[in-house]
């Protein structure tokens, strides 16, 4: 089988705009989150997200000129702004410049989103339910699209390989990036361009999520103190908003026209729970077979893995993850580290997957685990080391980003070591 | 130039994003100012809220110019 590695990263992220200035907010152990100014909150009981932090594009501040120009814009929504951000910085990021038709036919896209065009959804209807439906704008409809992220990114840089978009809820980075490599490793491109994207920080979205009972509602006072997985105290995942994009290319692609290499997937794996729409299993066993899969699929053992990057949304899901995780590695969850990187960054939904992954390619970089702030109180007979509020200096050799969606769609990533 | 005019600029300039000096009175919308059959769908759509006119779909299609625009709007404004 064709090896798939990594040779571009890009990120929007509620810490920065980047993925080096993100990672050193994230290492340093800063939060994202604040109170919500993307609209009026005073009709929800969720008062808090983690927005991207707008400015002139200085000291990692997302400006939406850098990216797009107006005009373009208006036909989008923010989701595939994000989108086109983190696909610009990782293709540049990768130097990679196909040259002809031939070249160009071999890179494909996949960047997926949980919901997509939420917001333009919401205020369409609204605006047709006051001037009628002949206002309707012609690029509502390419403006939500979740596959206009894709489109969007073929366009700009002439990708002509497959583009697809994967739409698995907060699984959608992990499987896009998952089914991108084994597009490489089938031989359907050499190059593709991964990840997700999401901008679900409106009142429809907060209101949505709230009545599914699956955020944060009692730290109105102190945000950036709401998202903290597996304490005893966490009372819902905090909503965040941005994307995540890789460049995956067959490794004698990439050597051949000395590319950086990041790292290496080496295993993808896949389930289903099969047991509720918002829930996971109460064992775990769907996250425990998606993680079994992509060892298996990368030939390693569970004691080979040295950093989890968790689902670990601040839920009561967290301490299921944890057993799953804890099971898989046996004895080895004494030596292994795992971290909620959501407790930074909040939930960015189907762009959470393939952030984390980029996180884990940062994490073997570095060889540094990026902390779970705000964990006072864990899990009582935790095996597994969570990282509590300090990035932990390890080697790391191996790495494991997992996402868990609801529709009980669960996804895990292996990634090894680069050569840089 | 006419007041019509003047806004009839002002609208295509900022959906179009092209400067005041391009958008002549013979200006193609799609030759000239680089817009696509979608742009256009919304440029008249513009045209009709600013000017609280309907312009039918037959008619919409004989825009083409901003001089076009200009004088369907003052013969239905």
């Amino acid at each position: 089988m064709r090896r798939v590695v990594v040779t571009g990263l890009g990120m929007v992220t509620p810490l920065a705009c980047g993925v080096e200035e993100t990672w050193a907010r994230l290492i340093a152990g800063q939060s994202g989150v604040g109170p919500i100014t993307r609209f009026d909150a005073s009709r929800v009981a969720t008062t808090y997200a983690a927005e991207l932090r707008l400015g002139d594009g200085t000291d990692g501040t997302f400006n939406p000129d850098d990216w797009m120009e107006p005009k373009e814009r208006r036909k989008v929504d923010d989701f595939i702004l994000y989108g086109m951000a983190a696909a610009t910085q990782a293709v540049k990021d990768s130097g990679w410049e196909p040259k002809t038709d031939a070249e160009r036919e071999r890179t494909g896209v996949m960047i997926g989103s949980g919901i997509g065009g939420l917001s333009a959804i919401a205020d369409t209807a609204v605006l047709m339910q006051e001037k009628g439906p002949r206002r309707v704008s012609p690029f509502f409809i390419p403006s939500a699209l979740i596959n206009l992220v894709s489109g969007q990114v073929s366009i700009r840089f002439g990708f002509k390989g497959p583009n697809h978009a994967v739409v698995t809820a907060c699984s959608t980075g992990a499987h896009a990036i998952g089914d991108a490599a084994r597009l490489i490793q089938w031989g359907d491109a050499d190059v593709m361009v991964a990840g997700g994207a999401e901008s679900p920080i409106s009142e429809i979205g907060i209101a949505g999520f709230n009545a599914c009972k699956a955020l944060s509602t009692k730290r109105g006072n102190d945000p950036q103190s709401a998202s903290r997985p597996w304490d005893a105290d966490r009372d819902g995942f905090v909503m965040g908003e941005g994307a995540g994009v890789v460049i995956l290319e067959e490794y004698e692609h990439a050597k051949a026209r000395g590319a950086k290499i990041y790292a290496e997937v080496l295993g993808y794996g896949m389930s289903g729970d099969a047991y509720h729409i918002t829930a996971p299993s109460e064992d775990g066993e769907g996250g425990y077979r998606s993680m079994a899969a992509a060892l298996k699929r990368a030939g390693l053992s569970p004691a080979d893995v040295d950093y989890i990057n968790a689902h670990g949304t601040s839920t009561m899901a967290d301490t299921i993850e944890l057993g799953a995780v804890e099971r898989l590695l046996g004895d080895a969850a004494e030596t292994a580290t795992m971290s909620s990187t959501k407790s930074s960054i909040g939930h960015l939904l189907g762009a959470a997957g393939a952030v984390e992954a980029i996180f884990c390619i940062l994490a073997l970089r570095d060889q540094v685990a990026p902390p779970t702030l705000n964990l006072d109180t864990p899990p009582e007979g935790a095996r597994l080391d969570l990282a509590p509020k300090v990035a932990r200096k390890r080697e790391i050799g191996v790495a494991l980003s997992n996402s868990f969606g609801f529709g009980g769609t669960n996804a895990s990533l292996v990634m090894g070591r680069g050569e840089i | 130039m006419s007041d019509i005019a003047d806004r009839v600029k002002k609208i295509v300039v900022e959906h179009l994003g092209v400067e005041e000096d391009k958008v002549t009175e013979n200006a193609s919308f799609i030759d000239d100012l680089g817009a696509d059959s979608l742009d256009t769908v919304e440029l008249v759509m513009a045209f009709e809220e600013e000017f609280g006119i309907e312009i039918p779909d037959d008619a919409a299609e004989t825009i083409q110019t901003f001089g076009d625009a200009v004088k369907f709007i003052q013969e239905a404004a």
